[in-house]
């Protein structure tokens, strides 16, 4: 017990310490969730009016943010597999920072899906036994199991390696029989959140956009792109700030996955709109409206060319070695543009346009409200602060900063 | 009321037990869970100084009303019925009478008849209490669509492409007659026409509602059946179950569910104080409505309100299932057609030329 209480007081101990730009960036973090402590009060008080969401668009940003996240936590997976199926010994030793991210992130995704609900004061009626779920008709309930399944998991995984690494017993040959079953579960788990939630989606008959075989494809490339991007950053950071080693040979492989799922992205987009576009039959309507506008409204336009420019020039630049190998400059700068060209893609691409035309013929614009707006960025601020804070304290233990030490007070205590 | 424990869910009473004894738990013993349901927090905040409080606690403890005993069904109801006539200083009954056995609601409108003047739809939100600011919602949308679906504009057969080959002009048409609405659709509809008189005489009307589908795709996405069917076939919902994820907003076919983004509006002197729980009861925020070919009517041998404003008489209702009925009579003899019939939800809402 006094163990795991030193690794916790340890571990925050060494999180919350840091120089003047650590300080800056989380004291930039703190401003986003000062005001959306405020946003988000206006939001559960006076209740969805405050989004922009209406009969016809009913899925907000925070719907289409959940997407997103959901994406970045399964391609965790990604930074995990290599590790685990090819024994690389210079994966293996970073698994964690990538079940680290699946946390945090799968957390976020389902803090989304709260501010979402109409009614998150009865979120309990979601509780098996307690409540009532709708199994196995629903596509949300599964998703909800797949979810919470891939949140312990994780944390689990996470805190388990942390803990044995902090008290110095952990032997990456001879991990506890519980625990690797564990780490493979995981693995397998992190695409099926992604599948489930894809057909969360494309369970929608009316929904004719989504209504498609490419869409759980899409998102597993997605997934492949922008997790990775986010990871290389992250890598790129800890190994010019800290002591952590982190190879070349890592980013380069997580630089190709991001090549790879791009190429594979290519592809479904252009499937997708070949046979969406060829026949041109009523299915094609939304995407019409996402490319060229209808009747004046064109809100989408500029948003879906930019985001296919993105993606392509992505694509094309990771081709060139020299962009490759610039993990000074050019490599951070293409993870950034791809994450938040995955980002964009969620609202302004997958989601919002695909209500227009709705069952009844109407075309609408969302226009996100400043309330909304405010509350996405609490929810991506505090996302951002967990995962500074643990990926910082998880830092001290992997490189031996924080350890646990038989203290003379300890040993007092003991005895 | 035991008709309505048909709605298929098992082992309700234990289920309904295991959850009260664990909400008692929760709520001696973890304020601290609470403060991620900002409603719930202030629902214990209340209950130190409101008179209301007890309600809202209680409300908020309780099950889905199917599942809950008799004796719980008359107490929901009774927090209901004393909260509502505070509330709209009105006498106020909340009825929970089932659907009569071996009836079977279905609701037929004539197209040929409608004249688009939108009675039903103010008929509808003052029957059932509809929210009349902030949100606006009516559960009743008519289309106006316009005629001549299937015409060709001479002005027309010069544009688009590909134009004239040596193969002559015929190709595969892209542009001009081409882009015109073809067939029953609902392209080049509008909702929210603003006419002074009515019908306009290029176009023709059609009012969506509710269908209550046979397979309601609304049905089956909702998380914790919060919306179910009835045994007399009306698709309905527990407003204080629902949660609100609008999962079945977005599998329906029709858009025929409205969602209360904000606190609803209703004057207090506009208020129907006959009410259902099912139907017609003032809602709260953040929860689905939708028509419920006025449950609080029907189920007593009346008819829809919309049915009864419409000047036309243009809507007919009644139990499929009686060979004598209004709706079995048009089934049998006009030309009746149902909207979207591609989805596979077969509604019970028919259209027919009369
Ligand atoms: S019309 Fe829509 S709301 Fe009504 S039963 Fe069918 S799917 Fe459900
Ligand atoms: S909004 Fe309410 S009725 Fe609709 S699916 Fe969600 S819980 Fe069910």
């Amino acid at each position: 017990m006094n163990k795991a209480l030193s690794f916790a007081k340890d571990t925050s101990l060494y999180a919350i310490k840091g120089g003047s730009m650590y300080y800056a960036w989380l004291l930039f973090l703190s401003f986003f969730i000062l005001v959306g402590t405020y946003t988000s009060y206006r939001q559960f008080t006076e209740g969805l009016i405050l989004t922009g969401a209406t009969d016809q668009v009913t899925l907000e940003m925070f719907f289409a943010n959940f997407v997103f996240t959901a994406h970045v936590a399964a391609a965790a997976v990604l930074v995990v597999a290599p590790g685990y199926f090819y024994h690389r010994q210079d994966m293996k030793e970073l698994a964690v920072m990538g079940e680290i991210v699946a946390m945090v992130f799968v957390a976020t995704g389902i803090t989304f899906i709260l501010y979402h609900m109409g009614r998150p004061d009865r979120l309990l009626h979601m509780v098996p036994g307690i409540g009532f779920l709708n199994f196995p008709n629903s596509m949300l309930v599964y998703d909800t199991i797949v979810l919470n399944v891939y949140l312990y998991l994780n944390l689990i995984g996470v805190f388990y390696i942390l803990y044995k690494k902090y008290v110095g017993t952990f032997d990456s040959k001879h991990l506890a029989r519980w625990f690797t079953p564990i780490v493979y579960l995981a693995i397998a788990w992190g695409p099926l959140i992604h599948i489930v939630t894809a057909f969360v989606l494309a369970s929608n008959a009316r929904m004719e956009s989504w209504a498609t075989a490419v869409l759980p494809f899409g998102f597993l490339s997605m997934a492949g792109a922008s997790g990775p991007s986010l990871i290389i950053v992250i890598f790129l950071l800890a190994r010019k700030y800290t002591k952590l080693e982190v190879n070349d040979s890592v980013i380069d492989l997580l630089t190709t996955i991001i090549t790879w799922s791009l190429g594979l992205l290519m592809l479904v987009f252009a499937a997708e709109m070949f046979s969406v576009l060829y026949s041109s039959t009523e299915h094609a309507h939304s995407m019409k409206y996402n490319m060229f506008g209808h009747n004046g409204l064109n809100m989408y336009v500029p948003w879906f060319w930019g985001v296919m420019i993105t993606l392509v020039g992505s694509f094309v630049a990771l081709l060139f070695p020299r962009v490759r190998k610039s993990y000074n400059l050019w490599l951070p700068l293409v993870c950034f543009l791809v994450f938040f060209g995955v980002l964009i893609e969620k609202p302004m691409v997958l989601v919002f346009p695909a209500f227009s035309p709705s069952p009844l013929g109407e075309y609408t614009e969302y226009h996100v409200t400043l309330i909304e707006f405010f509350n996405v960025l609490f929810i991506w601020a505090m996302a951002f602060l967990w995962l500074t804070l643990i990926i910082k304290g998880a830092i001290g233990i992997l490189t031996g900063d924080v350890r646990y030490e038989k203290s003379p007070s300890n040993t007092v205590k003991q005895s | 009321m035991s008709e309505e424990n048909n709605v298929k869910m098992e082992d309700a009473a234990e289920l309904d037990a295991g959850r009260r004894d664990f909400l008692k738990f929760v709520c001696t013993s973890s304020a601290a869970a609470l403060v991620v349901a900002p409603e719930a927090a202030e629902a214990v905040v209340k209950a130190a100084d409101s008179a209301d409080a007890d309600t809202t606690v209680a409300e908020f403890f309780q099950g889905h009303f199917v599942l809950m005993s008799d004796e719980e069904k008359k107490q929901a109801i009774a927090r209901l019925e004393k909260r509502y006539t505070a509330k709209f200083g009105k006498e106020t009954t909340v009825s929970d009478v089932a659907a009569p056995d071996d009836v079977l609601f279905g609701y037929a409108l004539d197209m040929s008849k409608c004249i688009g003047c939108r009675r039903c739809v103010h008929a509808c939100v003052e029957e059932n209490n509809q929210s009349r600011e902030g949100t606006v919602i009516q559960w009743i949308q008519v289309m106006k669509i316009p005629k001549g679906n299937i015409s060709f504009s001479a002005d027309e057969l010069e544009k688009g492409y590909p134009e004239k080959s040596q193969f002559g002009d015929y190709g595969v048409q892209v542009g001009g007659n081409a882009y015109h609405p073809a067939g029953m659709t609902t392209e080049g509809a509008q909702s929210y026409y603003q006419d002074e008189t009515v019908p306009d005489k290029d176009f023709f009307y059609m009012p969506v509602q509710c269908q209550q589908c046979e397979k309601p795709p609304c049905v089956k996405a909702c998380p914790v059946r919060a919306t179910f069917r009835d045994h007399a076939g009306v698709v309905l919902i527990d407003y204080n179950w629902c949660i609100g994820c609008r999962m079945c907003q977005l599998a329906c076919p029709y858009q025929a569910r409205r969602f209360n983004w904000g606190e609803p509006q209703l004057p207090a002197e506009e208020m129907n104080p006959k009410t259902h729980y099912f139907g017609n009861r003032p809602r709260m925020k953040g929860v689905m409505e939708k028509c419920t070919f006025c449950v609080q009517r029907t189920r007593e041998g009346r008819n829809p309100a919309c049915l009864e404003a419409c000047p036309v008489g243009a809507r007919k209702f009644g139990n499929l299932l009686d060979p004598e009925s209004d709706v079995r009579k048009v089934l049998e003899t006009k030309r009746v057609f149902r909207f979207k019939e591609e989805f596979g939800t077969y509604p019970k809402f028919f259209y027919y030329i009369g």
